[in-house]
């Protein structure tokens, strides 16, 4: 894992004593909240509905046992004893105080961390595949070069003004879970004739305007990155919208202008700043490399991984649905489900946080991951000591098995908290979760992906869930508008909308209707909820929401 | 014909502790029912200008409807509902400094 340099720590203490004076000039009446706000917005400080927000940046999602405990730290003492992961693998802390924030990013500068660009209209957290430096399927690790574009975005004199926010991911694997189709610049790792370097996809995004990202570069070098990186955002920063904040987005500038013209910029622009990229960027990446080198595996026997899959069905099931294979042999990828069924999708509380700190620090060699699933990550655990794991994860309300299943669901804070909600998002993902665990079909049910936003924002994916709701005030009271077909991997699509939306009260029922009516319309129990719906299209679902449209037609 | 007021209240959230607040004559209140209702048009653009000039003590201010059919003022949007009592997911917020008196 990447450590601070002494410049790094050096630029964080600055920035975190300017903002602690900027906090004591707000205080002290020496700045108005206009002057104040894109100050604390580029610091991560949210004013929402209820109180403050701060939102921590959680570096393509990689945290280590001491990091882990310093944010369980944080919400006990300036919070409320739990914290939010969201689905840009950062933590959110719903209820700090002004006056204590400075003190917050102290804190997390003492294990290298920040809130840095978490809001605003610059580059945001770079994300990456949960899985990176663990999947079998992994063509290379991807977070050497998310640290370097973590390094490069950082403070970019260029890029703290843009059009509007900009945000990247990547992966390493050729099945991505970084969702790098819906981002404003994808980076998937390729190789081609041996040599490694990068798919580049420009222009996707969710929100008002859902748009699958373009390739504007099939191969990219390597040592090529960081300038044609630069050169995207420098165009886009030139030629984005400034006059209509919902078309600044680079997916509009892309849609608007034409991918070629775009790319045709893009690639003048790369041919002029080529040359002042002089090899340094590549000496860094290298530096960066050695600190993400692999831990040390090894080599034991798994017989008790398979006695007590065979003895204990809970673990068992456990087992099935949370874990991901491994590259190293006799290893397994844990993903802790934040999920139980009836919480808050995406909270842990302090208690929480440590145990899977000391479980990362024992089990682990030190390393958490959280997920844009707002799952937590244990990405190395060898598997005889799964049942060690498991037991210490159930006892402490954290051992669901439901990953990737109907419960599993992606939701954003919604009108709980965010001041920029719609309606709510958490009630609909706790009801779903609840309904269903009564129904005890979730496992027959299998690979099923909700995800729920509580505005046109889209912060909760709903645009590429298998089934997407969006939650929309309509004449003052709540109301839910269904997606279906929407897909995050490399075969990203977005969800078509099936009709009219639904109160909160009906939606529940509606996903039900929806539900049952794959499992009648399933070829098979191995046909997943996408599969049938892409074999049979929209319409014997439509028919399963509406039936009274269905009725008043015959 | 003049069209009818929706009765208002002046609502913001202070600065320091970033919880919700409503405008009073004298001052600010956390509780709805101490707020001070407008029912002239004038008269609440008065006081929302007023409100929004105490920079140092409130953030954001802004006129939310109120429905007086009941014995104290009542949001009359889910959204203000929300405001007045806090998260649905846990007894947070306003709810919970209630549960604690």
């Amino acid at each position: 894992m990447y450590s601070y340099t002494d410049f790094d720590a050096a630029f964080l203490k600055e920035r975190n004593a300017q903002f602690r004076a900027q906090v004591e000039r707000r205080i002290d009446g020496s700045l108005t909240e206009d002057e104040f706000k894109p100050l604390r917005l580029m610091n991560g400080l949210y004013l929402q509905l209820h109180a403050y927000m701060l939102r921590v940046a959680i570096p393509y999602g990689t945290l280590n046992s001491r990091q882990m405990h310093k944010l369980a730290d944080i919400a006990d003492k300036w919070d409320k004893g739990y914290g939010h992961f969201t689905t840009r693998q950062n933590i959110q802390y719903n209820w700090p105080k002004l006056r204590d924030v400075p003190d917050m990013l102290d804190a997390l500068a003492e294990v290298d961390m920040h809130a840095i660009q978490t809001s605003g209209n610059t580059i945001r957290n770079v994300t990456a595949d949960h899985f990176a430096g663990a999947a079998a399927d992994e063509i290379a690790d991807p977070r050497p070069v998310a640290e370097l574009i973590r390094q490069w975005s950082t403070d970019h004199p260029e890029f703290q003004f843009l059009p509007r926010k900009f945000k990247v991911a990547v992966t390493g694997s050729p099945n991505d879970r970084a969702v790098t189709r819906a981002h404003d610049i994808g980076l998937r790792m390729v190789t081609r004739d041996g040599e490694a370097g990068f798919e580049v996809i420009v222009g996707g995004g969710l929100g008002r305007t859902p748009m699958i990202g373009k390739v504007i570069r099939e191969f990219l070098p390597r040592a090529d990155l960081l300038p044609y990186l630069e050169a995207i955002v420098s165009v886009y920063n030139l030629l984005g919208r400034r006059d209509n904040k919902y078309k600044a987005r680079i997916k509009i500038t892309v849609h608007e202008n034409g991918l070629d013209d775009f790319r045709a910029r893009v690639e003048e622009r790369f041919a002029l700043i080529r040359p002042q990229f002089t090899g340094v960027d590549q000496q860094m990446l290298s530096a960066i490399e050695a600190e993400f080198a692999p831990p040390v595996f090894r080599d034991a026997p798994v017989t008790a991984f398979e006695d007590a899959r065979r003895h204990y069905p809970a673990f068992r099931s456990w087992a099935d649905t949370n874990l991901t294979e491994h590259r190293a042999a006799g290893y397994a990828i844990v993903t802790v489900s934040l999920k139980a069924h009836g919480a808050t999708p995406g909270d842990a509380t302090s208690a929480q946080m440590r145990l899977m700190a000391d479980l990362a620090k024992r089990y682990g060699h030190d390393e958490l991951r959280i997920s844009h699933e707002q799952n937590v990550i244990l990405p190395h655990v060898h598997k005889s000591d799964l049942p060690s794991v498991y037991s210490a994860l159930a006892a402490a309300g954290l051992g669901t098995a439901n990953v990737g299943l109907i419960s599993d669901i992606i939701a954003c804070p919604g009108m709980d908290y965010c001041a920029l909600a719609t309606a709510r998002s958490i009630p609909i993902a706790q009801e779903i979760a609840t309904r269903f665990e009564e129904l005890k079909l979730e496992h027959d049910i299998g690979p099923l992906k909700i995800k729920i936003s509580g505005c046109i924002n889209a912060c909760g994916h709903h645009h590429v869930g298998h089934i997407g709701i969006l939650g929309l005030d309509r004449a003052g009271v709540e109301n839910y508008q269904i997606t279906l077909g929407g897909d995050s991997t490399e075969d990203a699509a977005i969800g078509t909308r099936a009709g009219p939306g639904f109160s909160a009260e009906d939606i529940i029922p509606a996903i039900e209707r929806l539900v049952r009516a794959y499992l009648e319309l399933r070829s098979e129990p191995a046909e997943t909820f996408l599969q049938t719906y892409r074999r049979l299209g929209l319409e014997p679902f439509k028919a399963a929401l509406y039936p009274e449209a269905r009725a008043n037609a015959a | 014909m003049a069209r009818v007021f929706t009765p208002k209240v002046v609502t913001a959230n202070a600065l320091l502790e970033g919880d919700v607040i409503y405008q009073t004559a004298t001052g600010w209140t956390g509780d709805l029912a101490e707020a001070e209702v407008l029912t002239d048009e004038a008269d609440a653009d008065l006081r929302l200008i007023e409100a929004a000039q105490q920079t140092g003590h409130v953030v954001g201010a802004y006129l939310m409807d109120v429905d007086l059919s009941t014995e104290s003022p009542q949001p009359a949007h889910f959204r203000e509902a929300f405001r007045a009592r806090g998260p649905s997911n846990y007894i947070h917020g306003k709810q919970e400094v209630a549960r604690n008196v």
